[in-house]
């Protein structure tokens, strides 16, 4: 037992525990389709009334799928952490996971993980409507690299998320989250193109997340306002430090609490 | 009180060497448990202070438990239990001095997979299965308890495949206290473990307690229950206000803590020779005297909260003849703590009080 404890406390990763916390946040829910449903369906049910129906004739089906597709993996990225992380914390859950043996970090990666997967059925089902639905044209390599852009893109939001749901409490936590999603993606050009707003409302994009997301995803097509994208990326970079480092400080607020 | 004393684990036989009884459990494993390090104490508290803001909770706290005892820590709502529960656990940072659990620092990974938890608050998911849950905290530890034998010690065999969130209180609290033991622990911490379950499912989980220490865990638990506290530990330290005030065997504590309360109506005045007398007593912890009206001439209402209520009642009878109303109940756990508070300031303390109310009287 002692020998044992000792392998196990050097420095190196539980991927035991790292496998099971993501397969019980994944059960956990499967296990609401009442949650479940209802954020895969938004994004399509989106898509399809605004850049499909909406849109007939009017050209840009890359764009449009792209700007979905966006607002698709941000969405579980922000819910999925802010209010399961802001739960946990009111449930006490996170207080337990603290002080047991769990790592930390097979929190977190769990609920990544689960961004993740949604985000990946979130996107492949616009492309499915988009490529039935309208004449969108997009290569094998294209979409890979679409996809590797947008859930890489999704990690910001991720820290956003946990940055809400470790300040904010469990009954606030939707509001606040839909507060920060919904106007931040429409002024990032996400729900009409960006080059359609007002000139004044352009300017305010560059101040948004969701914007810098969007235009490294349609850098991948080529068809992105056209600044250099390693703007948007660093941009995406500082954001993800600011919201850390939000959380980190939320974090430091519980346990001195 | 009256508490029914059930079979207590075998004091002399705690510790690292050979468990008492033999149980279903895992000896084995236990028996080997870290020989080389018996001297290390399971807990070891220095000059600890936590305040929040201005709100002193912690102050200049000392407490050493052996391993291999079950410890009561006893006291009122907000007397800090849980706020040193949680600096053990390393929820929670001490503002100054020095806390190690089994020889590492609170909160440590080194000490987590060594100890197991239930906290009094913590709610886990409702959707995932008994058997789901406790999966989950074996893959914590190196060396687990198979799952078979924690859903035996718990009592959840048959309740493995049901969703947490369709369980019992009682249920879902044997649930927290088979993840607690999931990692085969050294140390366990219990925080409140019985509080809002009924008397049944308080009983199986003490005698789950129980099978813990003989089975050579230290375990610590809080409880504002003197029954709990006095049924179950080898040691019970009592706090309130922050403070230790008592530390203890649980015969010495309870002879300490428990109060009787006698109450009677009478004609003696606070000035009386005897209620002077009795105010100095150091069995005598609170007295209180109150005018009350009564047909024309003066009495008083007469309240003596004392550990000797036998010896209290005899003179006041010999002394006042006309006593009437007398009765005598069990004090409260809230008074026995401020008794033991206050009988650190002595008896001059007790005389004021009468005094104080004879003034307002």
């Amino acid at each position: 037992m002692n020998s044992a404890t000792q392998q196990h406390s050097k420095p190196g990763i539980n991927w035991r525990a790292q496998a099971y916390e993501a397969l019980n946040e994944l059960r956990r829910s499967a296990r609401m389709p009442m949650f479940v449903l209802p954020s895969l369906l938004f994004p399509w049910m989106f898509y399809t009334f605004f850049g499909v129906l909406f849109n007939k004739g009017g050209g840009h089906a890359a764009y449009l799928m792209v700007s979905y597709a966006c607002f698709g993996v941000i969405g579980p990225a922000l819910f999925g952490f802010g209010v399961s992380v802001s739960v946990d914390r009111q449930q006490g859950l996170l207080s337990l996971k603290r002080a047991v043996a769990m790592p930390v970090s097979a929190y977190f990666n769990a609920k990544i993980i689960m961004s993740l997967i949604f985000g990946l059925i979130i996107i492949h089902g616009l492309l499915v409507i988009a490529l039935t639905m309208t004449d969108l044209s997009i290569s094998f390599g294209q979409w890979i690299a679409l996809a590797t852009v947008l859930l890489l893109g999704a990690l910001p939001f991720c820290a956003l998320g946990l940055a809400i749901g470790i300040w904010v409490n469990a009954q606030a936590a939707p509001a606040v989250i839909n507060l920060v999603y919904l106007p931040s993606a429409f002024l990032s050009g996400l729900w009409i193109p960006i080059f359609l707003l007002p000139q004044s409302l352009q300017q305010v994009a560059w101040i948004l997340p969701p914007y810098h997301f969007s235009q490294l995803c349609y850098g991948v097509l080529g068809i992105s306002q056209g600044y250099p994208m390693t703007i948007h990326l660093f941009a995406l970079l500082a954001f993800t430090v600011l919201f850390l480092a939000l959380a980190k400080k939320g974090y430091q607020r519980i346990s001195d609490r | 009180m009256n508490t029914v004393i059930q079979s207590k684990p075998n004091q002399s036989n705690l510790g690292e060497g050979a468990p008492a009884h033999s149980t279903s459990g895992n000896i084995a494993s236990v028996q080997g448990k870290n020989p080389q390090h018996t001297d290390i104490p399971a807990i070891q508290v220095e000059a600890v202070d936590l305040s929040y803001g201005k709100v002193e909770v912690l102050k200049q706290l000392q407490l050493s438990i052996p391993k291999g005892q079950i410890i009561a820590i006893l006291g009122p709502n907000g007397a800090g239990k849980t706020s040193l529960i949680n600096i053990l656990l390393g929820l929670t940072k001490a503002n100054t001095g020095r806390a190690q659990v089994l020889g590492e620092a609170p909160g440590s990974m080194a000490a987590k997979l060594r100890l197991g938890v239930v906290l009094q608050h913590a709610e886990l998911a409702e959707n995932l299965s008994v058997a789901e849950l406790i999966q989950l905290f074996r893959q914590y530890y190196p060396a687990p308890l198979g799952l078979t034998e924690l859903l035996q010690r718990a009592g959840l065999t048959h309740l493995k495949s049901r969703r947490y969130g369709k369980l019992s209180g009682g249920e879902k609290r044997r649930v927290q206290f088979a993840l607690a033991l999931a990692g085969d622990p050294e140390l366990i911490f219990l925080d409140e473990p019985t509080t809002g379950l009924d008397i049944q499912s308080r009983q199986q989980l003490w005698s789950q307690i129980r099978q813990c220490a003989e089975q050579g865990r230290t375990v610590v638990l809080t409880t504002h229950y003197l029954e709990e506290a006095d049924q179950l530990a080898h040691r019970i330290v009592v706090m309130n206000q922050g403070q230790i005030i008592a530390d203890g065997a649980p015969q010495a504590i309870k002879s300490h803590i428990e109060l009787k309360q006698v109450r009677c109506t009478t004609h003696l005045p606070a000035q009386h020779l005897l209620l002077e007398k009795l105010a100095r007593d150091p069995e005598v912890a609170a007295i209180q005297h109150d005018i009350v009206p009564h047909e024309g001439s003066v009495r008083y209402q007469l309240r003596i909260d004392t550990h000797n209520a036998e010896a209290v009642v005899r003179a006041l009878l010999q002394t006042d003849d006309q006593l009437s109303d007398l009765e005598v109940s069990g004090a409260g756990l809230e008074q026995a703590f401020l008794a033991l508070t206050n009988s650190q300031n002595a008896g001059e303390t007790k005389v004021n009080q009468a005094k104080t109310q004879e003034a307002s009287a």
